[in-house]
C-alpha cells in the first residue's frame, strides 16, 4: 500500500506492508506499586486518528508516553508497522530490544507536548531543523527550506529568528508542532496539546491541527479534553478508565449517545 | 602482611602528625565559628557602621588568601612586636579566612528564614535576644549546617597550611615516610587518612543538621538551601 | 606600622610581586580552572550516563580528592611525574582538585533543567550524544557559569599552597623578597592587597552574572 504513506517516511521504513500501525498486546504499566495499565490491547490502522478519553489517571497520557519510549514498558509488547518497539519475543521470552533497534522504530513516531518542551538555548528554525540534520542526516539548507516551509504552515513564517521565550504560549506550540512535522513521523503524538494555553490561544494550535489532518494522512493518537475537536478530527474514539477501555465507538456516537453509564458521566462533566 | 607492618611501624609518627592536624582543624573551626557568628550576626545589624565594618571584614579575610594571611601573621606580625606561635598562628589564620566564609553562610541563613518570621517577632514585641535565641536562630542553624559542612571539609584541607609554619603536621609526616616507605604506600596512607577526618567531622555535622532539621519539623526548601549556602564558596 | 613600613621596599618588591602574579598566579588560574571546568563536565556526565557501581565509584574517587588537602596532592604528583615540571604538574593539581568540585556545580546544573528537555530530545530521537551536546550542556552551562567563576576565584587562592613543590609564584616571589632584605611587612601586604584586588571585583561580578542568568 505504498499510498498510505505520501509523506516520504523513514527509509527503513515497515517491516510488513499490511501490519497495523499500532497494536498494543498485552501491555502492563506500574509506577512502583501502582498499576496504570493492566493487560491493554488495542490496534490502531494506518492513517487512523484515534482520540482518547477519560478521568485524569485513567492512563491516556502514559499510552503515549511509553509509544514515545519515555516509560518504562512493565509487561507486554507494543508493535509499530509489525516492528517490536521496546521488548519483543523471541524463543517464547520477552526480551528488551537494543537501543539502537529501539531509535530505528521510534523515529517514525513524533510527540507534541502539553508543555511544548521547546529548547530555550536554540531558536525557532533551530530547534525545527535539529532533528532533521542530525537524526535524519538531511543537509542544513535542506532542512531550513523544510522547516521554513512549516513555519508557513503554522502561520509562523516570521517568526524563524525569534526565540522560544519571545513567544506565546500558542506559538510555542505551534512551533512544537512544525518540529514534530519536520521529522515526517508516521504517527503523531498529541499529548494535551492545548491544557498550557490561556483560552484564547486555544484556537489557534487546534486550527493548525485541523490543517495538518486534512492535509496529511499521518496516523494520529490524541489525549485532549477538547470533544469539539476531537470530533472534528478523529475516526475513533476510546474512553478509558482505570487503565482498562471501558467503551471504543465513531465520534458521534460516542458524544451523543455513548452505552456506558461511565462514560456518560465523563462526559456530562466535560462537556 | 607487610602493609599492616609497615603501617603498624609507621603509626606513632603518622598519630603525631594527626595529632597536629587535629588541634589545627578543631581550633581553627572553633575560632572560626565565634567570628562567623559574630561578623554574621552584625552583617544584618539595624546600625550602619556595625553592617560596613562587617561587611569589610568579610571581605577582606575572603580576598586576601589563607597562605599570605598565614605568611602575614607568622612574619610580619613579630616585625610589628607580636609573635605568635606556629600553632597560633596556624588557627587565627584558618579562623579568620574560614571564619570570613562562615559569615556569608551565618548571614545568607539568616536572610533565608522566611521574613514572616522575622515579622512575627516583631508583632510579639520580643526583645532582640529572645526573638534570635528562641525563634530566629533555630530555623537559621538548620539552613547554615550544611554550608559549615563544606567550609569544615575545606578548613582540614586548609590545615596543610602547618608545613609553611614548621609544623609536623600530617602533610609533614607523609612526606617523611615516603623517603623509608615509598611514595605509594605514604600517600596512599596519607590520603586515606585525611579522608577519614574529613569523613568523621563532615558525619559529625550531618547529624547535627538532621538534628535541628527534626526539632523544626521541617526540610528547608531549595532556595532556602540556595541562598544559605551561597557564601561557602569564594 | 607607620613606622615599619618602607615605601622603599614597597616600591622595589611591587614589581616582582605583579611579575609573579600575571607570569604565574594568573596563569595556573586560567589554565587549571579551563581544565577543571572541562573535567568536571566530564564527570557530571559520566555520573549520570555510567553504570551504576562504575558511576558509585567514579563518585567515590572524586570524594576522596575533594576531601583531601592540595599540597599533599601536589606532592603526591610530584614524587609519582619527577619527569614533568612544576607547572605542569600545578596545572594538573589544580585541574583536578577544583573539578570535583565544578562537577557538583554541573550536576546542579543538569539538574535543574527540566524532563520536558530530556522527554523532547527523546521525541526527536536525538541521540544521546547530541541531547548532551546540543539540548543539555548549553542550558546547563547558563545554570552553572556563576558558580564555576566562583570555583576559579577559590583556586585562584589557592595557588600559594603550590609553593611546596617549588613553584615561583607571587607570594613565593615575596617570602623570598622578605627573607633576603629582612622585611615581610612590604611584601606580604602587597601580596594580599594584590589577591584581594583581583579577587574581589571578580566576586562581585560572579554574584551579578549569577542574578542576570537566572531565567
Amino acid at each position: 500500500m505504498p499510498t498510505d504513506n505520501p509523506t516520504g517516511g523513514p527509509a527503513d521504513g515497515s517491516t510488513s506492508g499490511d501490519a497495523p500501525r499500532i497494536v498494543f498486546q498485552d501491555v502492563v504499566k506500574k509506577f512502583g506499586d501502582t498499576v496504570v495499565l493492566n493487560g491493554l490491547n488495542f490496534t490502531v490502522a494506518k492513517g487512523e486518528r484515534v482520540t482518547l478519553i477519560g478521568p485524569s489517571g485513567s492512563g491516556k497520557t502514559t499510552i503515549l508516553r511509553l509509544l514515545m519510549t519515555l516509560e518504562h514498558l512493565t509487561g507486554g509488547y507494543i508493535y509499530v508497522d509489525g516492528d517490536p518497539l521496546t521488548f519483543e519475543e523471541r524463543n517464547g521470552k520477552r526480551v528488551e530490544r537494543k537501543p539502537k533497534d529501539v531509535a530505528r522504530v521510534r523515529r517514525r513516531i513524533g510527540m507534541v507536548f502539553q508543555q511544548f518542551n521547546l529548547f530555550p538555548n536554540m531558536n525557532v528554525l533551530e530547534n525545527i531543523t535539529e532533528a532533521p540534520i542530525h537524526v535524519l542526516g538531511r543537509s542544513k539548507d535542506e532542512a531550513e527550506a523544510r522547516a521554513r516551509e512549516l513555519l508557513e504552515q503554522v502561520g509562523l513564517g516570521d517568526k524563524a529568528d525569534a526565540h522560544p521565550t519571545q513567544l506565546s504560549g500558542g506559538q510555542q506550540q505551534r512551533v512544537a508542532i512544525a518540529r514534530a512535522l519536520a521529522m515526517d513521523p508516521e504517527i503523531l503524538l498529541l499529548d494535551e496539546v492545548t491544557s498550557a494555553l490561556d483560552p484564547e490561544l486555544v484556537g489557534e494550535v487546534l486550527g493548525v491541527l485541523r490543517e495538518v489532518a486534512k492535509n496529511t494522512d499521518i496516523t494520529m493518537l490524541i489525549v485532549t479534553h477538547e470533544m469539539q475537536f476531537a470530533q472534528e478530527v478523529s475516526n475513533r474514539v476510546l474512553m478509558f478508565d482505570h487503565g482498562r477501555i471501558i467503551e471504543e465507538a465513531a465520534p458521534d456516537v460516542m458524544f451523543s449517545n455513548p452505552t456506558e453509564p461511565r462514560t456518560r458521566e465523563f462526559l456530562q462533566a466535560v462537556l | 602482611m607487610d602493609f599492616f607492618e609497615s603501617l603498624l611501624d609507621a603509626w606513632p609518627q603518622l598519630w603525631s602528625g594527626i595529632q597536629i592536624t587535629l588541634q589545627l582543624s578543631l581550633g581553627g573551626a572553633a575560632l572560626a565559628f565565634v567570628i562567623a557568628v559574630a561578623l554574621g550576626l552584625s552583617s544584618i545589624s539595624e546600625i550602619g557602621v556595625v553592617r560596613g565594618v562587617s561587611r569589610v571584614l568579610v571581605e577582606f579575610f575572603r580576598g586576601t588568601s589563607l597562605v599570605v594571611q598565614l605568611f602575614w601573621l607568622f612574619f610580619v606580625l613579630p616585625q610589628l612586636g607580636f609573635r605568635l606561635e606556629s600553632m597560633a598562628a596556624g588557627i587565627v589564620a584558618l579562623g579568620l579566612n574560614y571564619g570570613a566564609y562562615g559569615a556569608e553562610v551565618v548571614r545568607g541563613s539568616l536572610n533565608a528564614v522566611p521574613k514572616a518570621q522575622w515579622e512575627g517577632t516583631t508583632a510579639l514585641s520580643m526583645p532582640w535576644v529572645t526573638k534570635m535565641r528562641r525563634i530566629i536562630w533555630p530555623q537559621a542553624w538548620a539552613l547554615m549546617l550544611p554550608g559549615l559542612n563544606n567550609l569544615m571539609v575545606m578548613l582540614v584541607k586548609g590545615t596543610a597550611l602547618a608545613l609553611l609554619i614548621f609544623l609536623h603536621d600530617l602533610t609533614f609526616v607523609v612526606d617523611e615516610l615516603r623517603r623509608t616507605e615509598g611514595t605509594y604506600f605514604a600517600f596512599g596512607v596519607g590520603f586515606a587518612l585525611y579522608y577519614l577526618i574529613s569523613l568523621g567531622f563532615s558525619t559529625v555535622l550531618r547529624m547535627l543538621e538532621r538534628r535541628a532539621q527534626r526539632k523544626l519539623g521541617l526540610a528547608p526548601t531549595k532556595a532556602q538551601t540556595a541562598q544559605a549556602t551561597a557564601g561557602a564558596v569564594a | 606600622m607607620g613606622i615599619n613600613w618602607d615605601w622603599q621596599d614597597a616600591a622595589g618588591v611591587f614589581p616582582l610581586l605583579l611579575e609573579a602574579f600575571v607570569t604565574k598566579t594568573l596563569v595556573l588560574t586560567v589554565v587549571g580552572s579551563l581544565i577543571a571546568a572541562a573535567l568536571g563536565l566530564v564527570w557530571a556526565v559520566a555520573l549520570r550516563e555510567l553504570p551504576t557501581p562504575v558511576s558509585k565509584v567514579l563518585a567515590w574517587v572524586l570524594d576522596v580528592i575533594r576531601m583531601t588537602p592540595l599540597p599533599l596532592q601536589a606532592f603526591f604528583l610530584y614524587y609519582v611525574f619527577v619527569q614533568l615540571d612544576v607547572m605542569t604538574i600545578a596545572f594538573i593539581v589544580l585541574g583536578v582538585h577544583y573539578s570535583t568540585y565544578m562537577a557538583e556545580s554541573y550536576r546542579a546544573g543538569i539538574e535543574s533543567i527540566r524532563k520536558g528537555q530530556w522527554e523532547a530530545a527523546t521525541a526527536l530521537s536525538l541521540p544521546k550524544s547530541r541531547t548532551w551536546r546540543a539540548v543539555i550542556v548549553p542550558q546547563a552551562l547558563r545554570a552553572t557559569l556563576p558558580s564555576l567563576g566562583n570555583w576559579a576565584i577559590a583556586m585562584f587562592k589557592d595557588t600559594p599552597f603550590l609553593i611546596v613543590i617549588g613553584v615561583a609564584e607571587m607570594v613565593t616571589s615575596a617570602r623570598e623578597y622578605g627573607g633576603e632584605n629582612f622585611t615581610y611587612v612590604e611584601a606580604f601586604t602587597i601580596a594580599g592587597l594584590i589577591f584581594l584586588a583581583a579577587s574581589y571585583p571578580t566576586a562581585v561580578l560572579m554574584r551579578r552574572l549569577e542574578k542576570r542568568l537566572a531565567y
